[in-house]
């Protein structure tokens, strides 16, 4: 994620991706940094929990909300205990060389431990980055709610989610940003926010988990409309906004990257929502405020890869691609599949995001406007870099995904009883409801 | 006695009530209801899935009266909640065994 806006050789042949080579703390870009961190866990909540909130049907309204809100807490332990020193730990790592630690990091770092409060990562201090890359992990879990909702056991869901940030979220933000020696870093895969840690990542996971437990009951036949588009609006435009934290965000500074990163973040979001806005309104005849909204967040979802390295033009080539292929995704290819996948989590995110990790080895090019390719890279060379992190981040997440569920149902049903998914999560499993009118 | 049922659009409530004031009628009840009859539903569009929505928003107004007054409230709620298109709802006419006011026991037309 770093290596593009620090982009000199000199970084590079120095090797670990931490604080040896800035000793000193700049203000600016701490401040940017505790910024964009409020900016990425406002994206989860309320964000992404009022985005999915009202798209399920009034009697699970308040199982979604709980369920972000609960992964934001559970993964923020975890993350405490060992999940950053599983990410962030570079002990082990060799450039060039693949072993355990070019997929998962040692434990040296569990409970904080050895973190001075002083300490600096790049600019920053490490408490930052650490919050900072904690907020990432909790909205790639809670994004796959989107494809369970409305039928998943809470308790399952909790289970599920532990071994999942564990398993298969840390293991992969580790492969392609803890620095050299990183399977996917020496790669050379460029993923400036996480195209393949956090979007195709949480859609396979999304599209496995929603095959696993089997469709709602009465789907596709029964009527289930959004019960409240107004809040998904709502959650789609904090969405749009919060992401220029985790975009310009994952520049880890105040500085041209992070600058040309919301430039781009906001032209491809705009891209993608005109985009979808219009194929549908040729398709359907009718423009949708959920197809402006959706078109939005593919747009936003697309980006992220591309965030350090396109320019302007690539971002409304990348937006706009996204926004008509994702309305494809989430109408055509569900239905013709017959997946029940409630929100479109594969069909947005895991879509969006293949679309823009590999069109991004190809804005990435300083002759369509990029931050330019690593010396003696071609676009050709890049863009198979990029398909096979894609391939690598679906087979890995897809199977995992698939034996983490398996497990997890060997302990507790996965699914709520047919009784329970028809008279709604919030009271069946939480007893409360969403509205007392 | 008759009880006058009267299934109207929802934003003719306001012009019926108007009416009925002006035919010196001095209560009614109003319920929000959902039905179909000729004009059918509409459908609904999310990403790609189609809803039929067959129960269209109406509403039922209750109004009971004396026997001489049913063919001008009649009217008045016909005129009132017309606006020559489908969907503009139907009015029953029941016959009415008995009122009772509640406060003062009265009965009947004196109830009324």
């Amino acid at each position: 994620m770093k290596r593009w806006f620090y982009g000199l050789p000199a970084l590079f042949a120095a090797g670990a991706a931490s604080a040896q080579e800035t000793p000193t703390l700049s203000a600016g870009d701490t401040a940017w940094m505790l910024t964009a961190t409020a900016l990425v866990l406002f994206m989860t909540i309320p964000g992404l929990a009022l985005f999915y909130g009202g798209l399920v049907r009034a009697k699970n309204v308040l199982s979604v909300l709980m369920q972000c809100f609960a992964i934001t807490a559970l993964v923020t332990v975890v993350w405490v205990l060992y999940g950053y020193s599983m990410t962030f730990s570079t002990t082990g790592m060799e450039q060039g060389v693949v072993n355990l630690h070019s997929f998962i990091g040692a434990f040296d770092k569990a409970m904080f431990a050895g973190m001075a409060r002083d300490a600096l990562v790049y600019a920053i201090p490490e408490s930052v980055f650490a919050t900072f890359q904690l907020t990432f992990a909790i909205i790639t879990v809670a994004l796959i709610v989107g494809a369970i909702a409305e039928r998943m056991r809470f308790s399952a869901l909790l289970l599920f989610s532990l071994l999942w940030v564990t398993f298969v979220y840390f293991p992969m933000a580790h492969m392609v940003w803890s620095g050299n020696g990183g399977l996917l870093w020496d790669w050379g895969v460029l993923d400036f926010a996480g195209g393949t840690v956090v979007h195709i990542n949480a859609g396979v996971a999304a599209l496995v988990a929603c095959l696993v437990l089997g469709k709602r009951k009465g789907f596709p036949t029964t009527a289930m409309p959004p019960h409240n588009l107004t809040y998904t609006v709502i959650g789609a435009s904090m969405l749009w906004v919060g992401w220029f934290g985790f975009n310009a965000g994952s520049a880890v500074a105040a500085n041209g990257s992070a600058g040309m990163a919301m430039l781009v973040t906001q032209i491809a979001t705009a891209a993608g929502a005109l985009g979808w806005m219009l194929i549908e309104w040729i398709v359907h005849k009718k423009p949708s405020v959920l197809g402006l909204a959706s078109g939005a967040v593919a747009g936003l979802v697309a980006i992220t890869p591309a965030s350090g390295t396109a320019g302007p033009g690539g971002a409304l080539v990348i937006g706009f691609v996204a926004g008509v292929v994702c309305y494809f995704a989430a109408t055509r290819l569900k239905r013709a599949l017959g997946y029940d996948d409630s929100l479109d989590v594969f069909g947005v995110h895991a879509v969006g995001g293949i679309i823009g990790a590999v069109l991004t080895g190809v804005f990435a090019d300083a002759s369509l406007g990029g931050a330019g390719l690593v010396e003696g890279q071609t676009i050709i060379g890049q863009v198979w870099v990029q398909i096979k992190s894609v391939l690598f981040t679906v087979v890995y997440s897809g199977v995992l995904t698939y034996v983490i569920l398996k497990l997890v149902s060997l302990v507790v049903t996965l699914r709520v009883d047919s009784d329970e998914e028809t008279e709604g999560l919030d009271l069946a499993l939480h007893d409360e409801r969403g509205y007392n009118l | 006695m008759k009880m006058i049922v009267a299934i109207i659009k929802p934003f003719k409530l306001d012009d019926v009530r108007e009416a009925l004031s002006e035919a010196g009628m001095t209560g009614i009840t109003v319920t929000e209801v959902k039905g179909f009859g000729r004009q059918k539903g509409h459908t609904e569009l999310y990403r790609g899935a189609e809803y039929v929505v067959d129960f269209l928003p109406k509403v039922k107004i209750e109004i009971a009266v004396i026997d001489e007054r049913v063919d001008a409230v009649v009217d008045a709620v016909r005129k009132a909640a017309n606006t020559g298109r489908i969907g503009d709802g139907k009015i029953f006419v029941y016959n009415l065994d008995q009122v009772v006011r509640i406060r003062t026991g009265e009965v009947d037309g004196d109830a009324l």
